[in-house]
């Protein structure tokens, strides 16, 4: 069944040939088979999933035809679901109950895919390995040893794991893309407006976007379709027709233009790492793509400006966290110090860390020196993306520059920025991304095949073009399916 | 409007004229159906924590939506004061930690306001013309309420626990702040008070400061007249009316005064005023320096102004307070205090207008309206707009006090008539005979009637007693039932009185 996609799930349910209640009964057995291992879910709610297939099982009994009848859907733990505990793998946060439902989460119950959890990340989606949860550990189905990526690692896995059929990650500076690679499944972040944050809890509000997790390109096109578009709720969501994706997915790329960004040459990359990207630049021109140079000389810039702006914007959104209104509160002497303790016990190293440089960075003095610089900086990298788009459809480059890594292995917070140095560029410029599996290599001391992802990136508002050309891309190299994810044969899934 | 203030008035210390300097800083609560960032309901008195939603409360992931309506009535507010309207504004966040700021940040204006610049008009008590510049007016989100509980006097110092309502938190509230142009304390009140009929009539704000829909900050300070720099000032709060407002301002520059005289220096720091205690006490000596990391809001896009949409807003202001007060002040040539009561007392100011319409006598008009029509409504609780007699039998009415047909004792008991039975003047008075009897033989006769009734009091006055005129005088009235031509009654009573006939 993790085979099967969210198309055939829906075409199935709509057609009555199975159900909504047998599909969210399935998938939480498969849950609680695999997740102990995985380690995907925070939260499980298998009773909230069968309750609300059985209103889908009634509404496609009563006629209704809905484009995710019975999908199973991963939700990560930082959008609010009504009644389900929303962590934001935070202790601070480990206890509260939304008491609503945010709106991306809400299109896609209406559409019937079916809540069967919360899933894993960095606190407060703050990191790129999910190390930094304080409330679980997630695996890389592909290798036990090796995180899943991060933030959405939990949504990654849970997807890769055949966890869920699709899930919903958020987006800031790659948090989507960068796991999707590590996990071997496709992550998309949309334009930046595209899909609203409502009910997102905010890391980075100019940045942070939601975005689909899935095996098929088909399948995130699909989740995309139901939950772009204005959004009332959210004054950055744009109001404009969201063009579909689902039925502008290509099976070639003639007459493609596909950017090569001459800065992210793939001389620094491991030779097996490189072979891998020098090959799929080969099959997207064996598509039928022309490949042509591009120039994003401050694409440099990235991570410098991404780790002013982000923190800047989180010291500002993490400061409700008090232990006035919910959430942990740690008593002390006086309101003050009953801030100080709560915020100590209840925030995590990398948390403290990003709200300590914001804080900084927007404080009378540095302000100029930093935010304002930054935002300079950052419309320039937007500047040099609309110049190279005059010449290309897309962007090829690696979604990250290596595979998945084990365990612990980048305790200096610097070298976990540094995976998000393909990624970031694109979310400071809004752009709609994503990860699509395009090989595999198998580092010394590996269990087996890692998974590496080719970032596609297009202009902003063209996901119809973007989803269409990565379509092709997988239709014509099915990497997805060419390796088995040893974890989950045999052996690896008891560990 | 009782005490005529001094406009300036002279401030000498130790031989040396000083002036009072202020500033003045505005609170003002949007009148909106609903919150400046969410759905929920904008209204004072509500059950606590009964008017709130996800986004009011800070609940984590809820985002604000600004609402449109209030941006419009703050432009509104902003063009009928002169103030320049950017193309361009945006909204920030200024960060700071309390517990009835649900998000810990309040979303404000920063460098970019929906206003700039402007110009306050006003009439100062004693007839001449005062003005203030403004600054800028930009909108803000109002916080939730704090009370302490536990305390002798509700004061958070010595309190067990705090409480918080959020129906307040996320109220659209403007900040008005004007240059330090004001000098006096009377000028601040008419300030205010110009402020406060504009948003009123715009439908701006209800501006009640006993609900804290108004709430002034004053900066004051003095220095010695001609010298450019500010003194050290102090910020004053607290003041819950007008009159406070006043009160605050006099105790203050008295309190500095003293200062300054004893050879002290002023402390820079924030005041509060003590009603009961008539007096200002320090609040916080020291000032904070508070760092408020003002930085855009990401979660709001900037608001841009089109000439178009300010056109629109400029057509939709109607005739404005101050305007209209010119009016009456300078053409109409009614008091300042008689323009004020006109303008402010809501629904008047079309009664009048549609009375002076017709009798085209502004002054014996006014009289009317703030007279005895002012005191029945206040007697009866009926607004003069809503009472049985409308602007066209005054003007009737006015028309026969002004023709001499009746005389004003009439025309008092007609207009209590009239106030609850309408009806036209002119024929009650037809009907009734209550014209003004002026014919001398007429009133001869009523006189003759008089004195002879009353020796004992015409003796009294034919011995030098003359102030029993009056009762005379009155004796007369009262016998043609009020018709008589009161003059003319006296002139023939002294007539007859002084001449030694009986």
């Amino acid at each position: 069944m993790s085979e099967e996609t969210a198309v055939e799930i829906a075409r199935s349910v709509n057609a009555r040939e199975t159900s909504a209640v047998e599909r969210a009964v399935a998938m939480a057995e498969r849950i609680a088979e695999r997740d102990g291992a995985v380690g995907a879910y925070l939260t499980q709610t298998a009773e909230l999933a069968r309750a609300h297939a059985e209103t889908i099982d009634a509404r496609i009994a009563a006629g209704e035809r809905l484009p995710l009848a019975g999908v199973p859907l991963a939700i990560k733990d930082n959008m609010c679901v009504t009644g389900t505990r929303t962590t934001c793998a935070s202790r601070i946060l480990e206890h509260w109950i939304s008491p609503y439902t945010g709106t991306a989460v809400q299109r896609l119950l209406a559409a019937g895919a079916l809540p069967l959890g919360k899933t894993n990340l960095d606190e407060f989606a703050m990191g790129s390995s999910c190390e930094n949860s304080a409330l679980g550990k997630t695996a890389n189905p592909w290798d036990l040893g090796r995180v899943p990526g991060g933030s959405s690692g939990g949504s990654v896995a849970a997807v890769a794991a055949g966890e869920a059929t699709v899930a919903l990650g958020s987006d800031t500076g790659g948090s989507i893309r960068e796991p999707a690679a590590f996990c071997g499944v496709v992550g998309f972040k949309p334009t930046y407006g595209r899909v609203s944050r409502y009910g997102l809890i905010a890391f980075a509000s100019s940045l942070d976007q939601i975005g689909p997790i899935s095996n098929t390109v088909e399948d995130s096109a699909l989740v995309y379709d139901t939950m772009a578009g204005y959004d009332p709720m959210d004054a950055t969501t744009v109001d404009r027709p969201v063009e579909p994706t689902a039925n502008g997915l290509r099976e070639d790329l003639r007459g493609v233009r596909i950017g090569i960004v001459k800065e992210f040459g793939l001389s620094a990359l491991e030779a097996d790492v490189r072979a891998v990207y020098e090959r799929a630049y080969a099959d997207l021109e064996k598509l039928g793509a022309e490949l042509v140079e591009v120039a994003l000389p401050t694409a440099d810039y990235g991570i410098a400006t991404y780790y002013l702006i982000a923190p800047a914007e989180c010291s500002s959104n993490l400061a409700r966290f008090d232990g006035m209104r919910y959430g942990l509160r740690v008593e002390a002497p006086d309101v003050g110090a009953t801030y100080e303790a709560t915020r100590a016990a209840g925030f995590g190293d990398e948390v403290k860390r990003r709200i300590l440089i914001g804080t900084y960075a927007l404080s009378s003095g540095y302000y100029d020196a930093y935010y304002v610089r930054a935002q300079k900086a950052r419309t320039l990298i937007a500047a040099d993306f609309a110049k190279a788009f005059a010449s290309c459809d897309a962007i090829a480059c690696p979604a990250a520059a290596t595979p998945a890594f084990q365990f612990a292995a980048k305790a200096d917070p610097v070298s976990m920025y540094l995976m998000d140095y393909y990624t970031i560029p694109m979310s400071l410029a809004g752009l709609p991304s994503l990860s699509v599996p395009c090989g595999y290599v198998t580092p010394p001391g590996a269990r087996g095949p890692l998974p590496l992802g080719l970032e596609l990136s297009g202009p902003l508002f063209a996901e119809r073009s973007l989803l269409g050309i990565a379509h092709a891309y997988e239709r014509g190299t099915r990497h997805a399916a060419a390796e088995r994810i040893p974890a989950l044969s045999g052996a690896g899934a008891a560990r | 409007m009782s005490a005529v203030l001094e406009t300036v008035p002279s401030l000498e210390i130790g031989g040396v004229p000083y002036e009072v300097v202020m500033g003045i800083e505005c609170h003002v609560e949007l009148k909106t159906e609903t919150k400046m960032f969410c759905g929920c309901r904008n209204v004072f008195g509500a059950e606590p924590n009964t008017n709130v939603c996800p986004v009011c409360l800070g609940m984590p992931g809820a985002l604000p939506v600004p609402n449109r309506l209030a941006i419009e009535l703050l432009v509104k507010a902003g063009l009928a004061f002169a103030c320049e309207i950017p193309a361009y504004s945006k909204f920030d966040r200024k960060n700071y930690f309390y517990p009835d700021m649900p998000k810990d940040y309040q979303i404000s204006q920063f460098d970019m306001p929906l206003t700039q610049g402007g110009l306050v008009s006003f009439w100062l008590p004693d007839g001449t013309q005062g003005s203030c510049r403004l600054t800028r007016i930009h909108l803000e989100e109002d916080t939730g309420k704090s009370s302490h509980a536990g305390s002798r006097d509700g004061r958070i110092a010595g309190s067990t626990h705090s409480l918080v309502d959020f129906n307040r938190a996320g109220v659209p509230l403007m900040e008005c702040v004007s240059e330090p142009d004001i000098r006096s304390a009377a000028a601040a009140v008419a300030y205010l008070e110009a402020l406060k009929r504009t948003f009123v009539a715009l439908g701006v704000s209800d501006v009640k400061m006993e609900e804290g829909s108004l709430r002034c900050d004053v900066n004051l300070s003095l220095r010695p007249v001609g010298q450019t720099e500010y003194g050290t000032k102090t910020e004053i709060k607290n003041m819950n009316s007008f009159n406070s407002v006043r009160r605050a301002i006099e105790s203050e520059v008295a309190r500095q005064a003293e200062i300054i005289a004893s050879g002290g220096r002023v402390q820079q720091e924030t005041r509060g005023w003590d009603e009961a205690a008539g007096t200002t006490h320090t609040m916080r000596s020291k000032e904070r320096a508070h760092d408020y990391r003002y930085f855009p809001d990401p979660d709001l896009t900037p608001i841009e102004f089109a000439p178009s949409d300010v056109a629109r807003l400029r057509e939709s202001l109607g005739l404005l307070p101050q305007v209209y007060m010119d009016r009456l002040i300078s053409e109409h040539k009614l008091s300042i205090v008689q323009a004020q009561q006109i303008v402010d007392t809501p629904g008047l100011a079309g009664y009048y207008d549609a009375a002076v319409a017709l009798t085209k006598k502004p002054q014996a008009t006014v009289n009317f309206v703030l007279g005895d029509l002012s005191r029945l409504a206040n007697e009866t609780g009926v607004a003069v707009a809503a009472s049985a007699l409308g602007p066209e039998s005054l003007a009737e009415l006015v028309g026969l006090v002004e023709a001499k047909t009746i005389n004003s004792k009439t025309a008092k008991d007609l207009v209590t008539r009239l106030w609850s039975e309408g009806g036209s003047p002119a024929a009650i008075v037809a009907a009734e005979g209550l014209g003004q009897v002026s014919d001398t033989g007429a009133i001869d006769a009523l006189v003759a009637e008089i004195v002879a009734a009353n020796e004992k009091t015409v003796a009294e006055y034919r011995a030098g007693k003359t102030k029993v005129i009056g009762f005379l005088v009155g004796q007369v009235m009262k016998q043609s039932r009020g018709t008589a031509n009161p003059t003319l009654a006296e002139e023939r009573l002294r007539a007859v009185l002084d001449g030694g006939a009986s």
